[in-house]
């Protein structure tokens, strides 16, 4: 019986939302949205790129996770930078009553700007494609992250900072030793969610800059007329970015385990 | 002899929207070396201010306050804190938790050196097969004990015990009451300790230091255990002073019940009794002061 109801939810569940989905799909080729390839014509015209995935068959044209692999590198690249960055700055942030009134206001204004407006930015300051979309997934991912940490070291509990004061451990110990791993799991939340951000910016991006990869291919058939692959980038994108948030909260929930 | 702590005219006020709240005032303390002496109370008295400020942790409004001839300023290695929650770094094995101290007071040893005195430490206070577990994995006693061998291991100067004994079921109490006692039995260290049970004070303290209530909380009276050491919680029990000790204690206990000021109608003790008691026991008065 449990087990029974286990594939229900599970696997039976999801498989009907899948279908409906599938069938609205359809029907809306069919009629309203006479452009919108059907779910069938989209896998006949994607399934060069999911059975060859890695093919190089020229720059525009290369298999869908060849083209992922590309954007998991600019993303890495980008996310990198903004842990480096939001890291420092939300230790500051939850350490610091004054830092805090000094730079908050700016941090949320800075927020909310969009990566379309960054960019620009990013290619004014640093005059490259690669530079500017690294800057620019950076500097909009690690908001997450400079506000979990903070939030993570505001709550170390003080009985762990007394242990720290009474036996007079350094500043760097008590740093390594009581500040980081109190507020690791904090942190690890700030970290998850910048990683879904840094993936929603690459394709924005890849678009502006026309760095390969799959943001970039997606556009690209956009302009040669190939609706098809539109179709094809957005599910991976999706089955990515579902597939990095899956990891991090299944790292992020054994390391709340350890450390609270 | 001069006094090993010595705690002068110490005071502590917090400010508030309607003027300083004094929580303690003029406190004059002093304990010899080797000398294990109880603070006791009503909750909220400011005892644990008082333990928070020799620790460090809380600094003094006024008055100042000697270790081993030196003042004390901020926290430090020398005084070895059990606090009331175990508070175990949860991360770090039992090991782990108390070679944190070790690692600041023996910065020279090796690190096996350094592992081998936290060992020796768990294993004093009954945890030598527990020292690679973690906090969760221990019970709310064991954790307790944990944070015993970690005070000790420091090799302090001074104990210092905020009611370490208070979330502990009696049971467990009594066991880690044992503990502490069998270390300090070996390691005679000077200790003060915060506690407002009154058998716990008097099967392990040579002084009991009895506190008025707050505001402006003071020493209101000390009272000279003198159980032979070392002490075997029935003996202690079955001593014939015991039950005049802890009547004694409890006598005042009650008394400071309610603010000085304001003592509530009906509940005036016979003032002969009271007088009575004082002089029962004035033979055991220590005098309270500087020296």
């Amino acid at each position: 019986m449990k087990n029974f109801r286990f594939k229900f939810d599970w696997v039976v569940l999801p498989a009907i939302g899948l279908a409906l989905v599938l069938a609205i799909w359809s029907a809306s080729s069919e009629t309203w949205a006479g452009k919108l390839p059907s779910p069938g014509q989209t896998w006949d015209k994607s399934k060069l790129y999911i059975t060859e995935p890695f093919a190089h068959r020229g720059v525009q044209d290369q298999g869908i996770v060849r083209f992922t692999l590309y954007s998991l590198i600019l993303v890495a690249k980008g996310y990198a930078l903004a842990l480096l960055l939001g890291v420092p700055l939300g230790f500051c942030l939850g350490l610091s009553d004054f830092f805090t009134r000094t730079f908050d206001p700016i941090f949320q204004i800075l927020r909310p700007v969009s990566p379309l407006a960054w960019l620009p930015l990013g290619l004014v300051l640093f005059h490259k494609n690669e530079p500017a979309a690294i800057f620019t997934i950076a500097i909009c991912a690690m908001w997450p992250t400079v506000l979990n940490t903070a939030v993570g070291v505001r709550s170390i509990p003080q009985d762990y900072l007394n242990v720290a004061r009474v036996l007079s451990l350094s500043r760097t110990r008590t740093l390594f030793s009581v500040l980081l791993p109190a507020a690791l799991p904090y942190m690890f939340t700030g970290f998850r969610l910048s990683l879904g951000i840094a993936w929603l910016v690459i394709v924005a991006a890849e678009m502006l800059t026309g760095i390969p990869g799959v943001g970039n291919f997606l556009y690209q058939e956009y302009n040669s007329g190939i609706f098809e692959h539109i179709l094809l980038c957005i599910i991976t994108i999706g089955i990515v970015g579902f597939a990095m948030d899956r990891i991090m909260s299944i790292v992020e929930n054994n390391l709340k385990r350890v450390f609270a | 002899m001069n006094p090993y702590l010595s705690l002068r005219n110490v005071g502590k006020t917090y400010p508030t929207p309607k003027g300083s709240a004094v929580i303690v005032e003029d406190f004059n303390l002093s304990l010899r070396q080797g000398e294990f002496v109880c603070l006791i109370g009503h909750s909220g008295c400011g005892k644990s201010t008082v333990l928070s400020m020799v620790a460090g942790l809380n600094p003094l409004s006024s008055g100042e306050m000697i270790l081993a001839g030196k003042k004390i300023e901020g926290p430090g290695p020398d005084r070895g804190v059990v606090f009331q929650a175990p508070c175990l770094l949860p991360w770090m094995t039992a090991l782990g938790n108390v070679q944190l101290g070790v690692d600041q007071i023996y910065p020279q040893s090796t690190r096996n050196q350094r592992r081998e005195i936290a060992a020796k430490f768990l294993t004093l206070v009954g945890l030598g097969d527990a020292v690679h577990q973690k906090p969760p994995e221990l019970s709310v006693g064991m954790r307790q004990r944990v944070g015993l061998a970690r005070a000790f291991a420091l090799d302090p100067r001074l104990l210092l015990l905020d009611e370490p004994f208070g979330m502990l079921d009696s049971l467990t109490r009594f066991e880690l009451q044992q503990v502490l006692i069998d270390l300090w039995n070996e390691n005679q260290k000077t200790a003060l300790m915060v506690t407002h049970d009154v058998d716990e004070a008097l099967f392990l303290a040579d002084r009991i230091v009895m506190m008025t209530n707050g505001p402006a909380a003071r020493v209101g009276d000390i009272l000279e255990v003198s159980f032979p050491r070392p002490r075997g919680r029935e003996e202690v029990m079955a001593h014939p002073d015991y039950y005049r000790l802890r009547e004694y204690l409890i006598e005042f206990l009650e008394e400071h019940a309610y603010p000085q000021q304001t003592p509530p109608p009906g509940s005036a003790k016979p003032q002969a009794d009271a007088a009575s008691y004082h002089a029962m026991v004035e033979h055991a008065r220590v005098p309270v002061g500087n020296d």
